[in-house]
């Protein structure tokens, strides 16, 4: 975590480090508690088919989470994540490799404030982006 | 269209509708909870030592805990009222935007604010209500520190 990224070290198509995941039941219900959201369809497999799901099926914000965790252990101390986005597209279940992805899409200076844009997702083993989204970063300059 | 809609004129009568406010204070033991079913180990959110030599000082909240604490608990948030009830639903996505650094031990007020409903037919078919629900989280200082903005599909 004590490593530094500076706005000079990216440019576009430099890719994010990648975050890999394993959910599991227990990690869905840590996060329900964690989180205060009881949905049924993230631990019971009944409410879950009865939702229309396959069967118990990861949190969104937890997907959201992981995908902050990607952009803030890239970034480092230093950068500030100011915005971040997505999408839940797609399921993902216990027992799926869930891979956190990004890369640099655009950067610029604005009233001094050096900014990156990226393009991040997650995929799973089968090849399916299930979580698509968008970050916005501010990064330290070597000036 | 011999199928009703899903979304009534009694449901976009309620769009800016607010919920109550809700306070959480940012204690070391949220952080761990909420770091410990990610599995994030950055030590800016949990290590006093580590974090004291950061440029914030001290411990930090992760980014993500506001959008998910919060709503969770139910607090700052707000329900589509309906007489028909939904058979189904999913979360659909999460916009968050930062604007102040969160810290262990600040006091964040968030309110929930019902911005928008929308109908729209899936590729199947099938008529999905998207509910657009936009949160604004304020610290012990009354600064905005962040905005969410929520959409949950249902049908």
């Amino acid at each position: 975590m004590a490593r530094k990224l500076f706005y000079e070290d990216v440019e576009v198509g430099t890719e994010i480090t990648p975050l890999v995941k394993h959910p599991t039941p227990r990690q869905f219900v840590k996060w329900a508690g964690a989180s205060g959201d009881y949905a049924e369809i993230h631990y019971n497999h009944e409410a879950a088919l009865a939702n229309g799901q396959p069967g118990i099926i990861a949190q969104g914000k937890l997907k959201f989470a992981w995908l902050g965790q990607m952009m803030t252990d890239w970034i480092g101390d230093k950068g500030i994540l100011r915005k971040i986005t997505c999408q839940y597209r797609g399921m993902d279940l216990p027992g799926d490799t869930v891979t956190c992805k990004g890369e640099v899409t655009s950067k610029g200076i604005k009233d001094g404030v050096h900014y990156v844009e990226c393009r991040i997702w997650t995929e799973n083993q089968r090849g399916a982006t299930t979580t698509p989204g968008t970050a916005t970063v501010i990064l330290p300059s070597r000036g | 269209m011999a199928e009703k809609a899903l979304v009534t004129a009694e449901m976009m009568s309620q769009i800016g509708t607010e919920s109550e406010d809700m306070v959480l204070e940012v204690e070391k033991s949220v952080v761990k909870r909420f770091v410990e079913a990610v599995e994030d180990p950055n030590p800016l959110w949990q290590d006093e030592k580590y974090a004291r030599k950061t440029i914030y000082g001290g411990l930090m909240a992760p980014p993500n805990l506001l959008c998910t604490v919060i709503a969770g608990a139910g607090g700052g948030r707000v329900r589509v009222k309906s007489s028909t009830p939904r058979r189904g639903g999913v979360a659909g996505g999460d916009d968050l935007e930062l604007f102040q650094p969160v810290r262990v031990g600040d006091v964040i007020t968030s309110r929930a604010k019902l911005v928008d409903i929308q109908e729209r037919v899936g590729k199947d078919g099938t008529r999905r209500m998207y509910t657009i629900v936009e949160t604004t989280f304020k610290n012990q200082k009354g600064e905005v520190v962040a905005t969410d903005r929520s959409t949950s599909i249902s049908w």
